[in-house]
């Protein structure tokens, strides 16, 4: 594969969702970004492994991360940023294939194919929530730690 | 309890359910709105206060002595920009920037605003992401430019009807239909070669994302009712698009 290339693709496909969906002006390149890193993890991960599951939530955690740390920067909601890099991972060419054979009434591979999308779905929504809560954690523990340095806690 | 107090109270609580408005039907999740209406809240000494957030409607009860308000939600669309500006709103006055009527009429501001970029702006948007995605699922380069064409023609087929009917089933169904139809007769007219990846990279721009990452979000919070309503969204729309190409490939 062509990974400069498919760089570019996904930076500007993540860009461009983030116009249709009417993200903030200035967070539009940092979208990009976001849906960039995760379409490149979910690419390294399914060529690495051949497990699309197993590479959908590993690309869904790093960009559920990096949406966390750019909401953070900017101070807006996290949504914003972890939207439009969720949307390449979403499983569209199984769904279409599930759909596609159950039209041609192939009903034992149409339930093959869905019941991966159904799989891959999920492990995106996994690999966001894991991400969300072990971010709140360590947010968290970092918050209480900075309190007990300037002896805000008494313990 | 004086008549200033009164008015006062009276305008918190349509600040707080405006905010909760817009940013329900603006796309946000549950969660979020019930956390910023909360913390409004709390920045103005009301602190037992209780909401309940549905994509159909925002009950917000104050505390035990004023009485429970009700607004109800009945446009959805995905504007993240006015998530933001209410976020941002929600800040400063819990930061004490902003007074409690400086917070209302900027929220009025943002409700009456058009914040979305022109029509064409979006339609050139999906048809980039029609064209990128079609690379990026393993298409052929010369299945291109009708990649380009074809997710551009179904996102405004989509956007004219939804302005006109308001029926999201029917104007996602006639999109994915006429995005199926022009395929299948750029691939059978020997134009493109491959119609399974045309199809997907074309529908890609209808694909309720933003829905099904909202659903599954709001499940794993807790938020039961939010959660299933709009996973049944996600799934009509979903079914809608499947429904459209069906109908062409069956042919």
């Amino acid at each position: 594969m062509n990974w400069p290339l498919e760089a570019f693709l996904s930076f500007l496909a993540a860009g461009a969702f983030g116009v249709i969906f009417n993200t903030p002006r200035r967070t539009l390149v940092s979208c990009g970004l976001v849906g960039m890193s995760g379409w490149l993890i979910y690419r390294t991960f399914f060529l690495a492994f051949g497990d699309s599951v197993q590479a959908s939530f590993a690309g869904a955690f790093v960009v559920s991360i990096v949406a966390h740390l750019l909401a953070k920067k900017f101070r807006m909601p996290m949504i914003i940023f972890s939207i439009a890099g969720i949307i390449p991972l979403v499983p569209g060419s199984k769904a279409y294939n599930a759909m596609r054979n159950i039209v041609e009434h192939n009903y034992l591979e149409a339930i093959s194919f869905a019941s991966e999308a159904l799989m891959v779905s999920g492990a995106v929504a996994m690999g966001l929530v894991f991400a969300e809560v072990m971010m709140q954690l360590f947010f968290k523990r970092q918050a209480k730690r900075i309190q007990r340095k300037m002896g805000l806690t008494q313990e | 309890m004086t008549q200033v107090g009164e008015t006062r109270r009276e305008l918190a609580l349509d600040c707080f359910l405006l905010a909760g408005r817009i940013m329900m039907e603006s796309g946000a999740e549950t969660y979020r709105v019930e956390d910023t209406m909360i913390r409004m809240a709390g920045s103005q000494n009301m602190v037992n206060s209780h909401c309940f957030v549905t994509p159909a409607g925002i009950m917000f009860s104050p505390s035990e002595e004023l009485a429970t308000r009700f607004v109800r939600i009945n446009n959805r669309s995905t504007d993240l920009e006015r998530v933001a500006l209410v976020n941002s709103v929600s800040r400063k006055l819990v930061a004490g920037e902003f007074t409690l009527q400086q917070a209302y009429d900027e929220l009025m501001t943002i409700d009456q605003t058009n914040y979305r970029f022109h029509i064409w702006v979006q339609t050139l948007a999906a048809s980039i992401t029609s064209a990128c995605f079609l690379i990026l699922l393993g298409g052929s380069w010369i299945d291109l430019p009708f990649a380009f064409v074809f997710g551009g023609t179904g996102f405004i087929i989509v956007e004219t009807i939804l302005e006109e009917t308001r029926v999201k089933i029917f104007a996602e169904f006639i999109g994915a239909f006429i995005v199926g139809i022009l395929a299948s007769i750029a691939v059978y007219s020997g134009f493109a070669t491959d119609l399974d990846t045309l199809i997907i990279g074309s529908l890609m721009p209808l694909v309720p994302g933003l829905l099904i990452t909202n659903a599954v979000r709001d499940l794993m919070a807790g938020h039961f009712v939010s959660g299933l309503s709009k996973g049944a969204e996600a799934f009509l729309t979903a079914f809608a698009i499947g429904a459209g190409i069906a109908v062409v490939l069956s042919f």
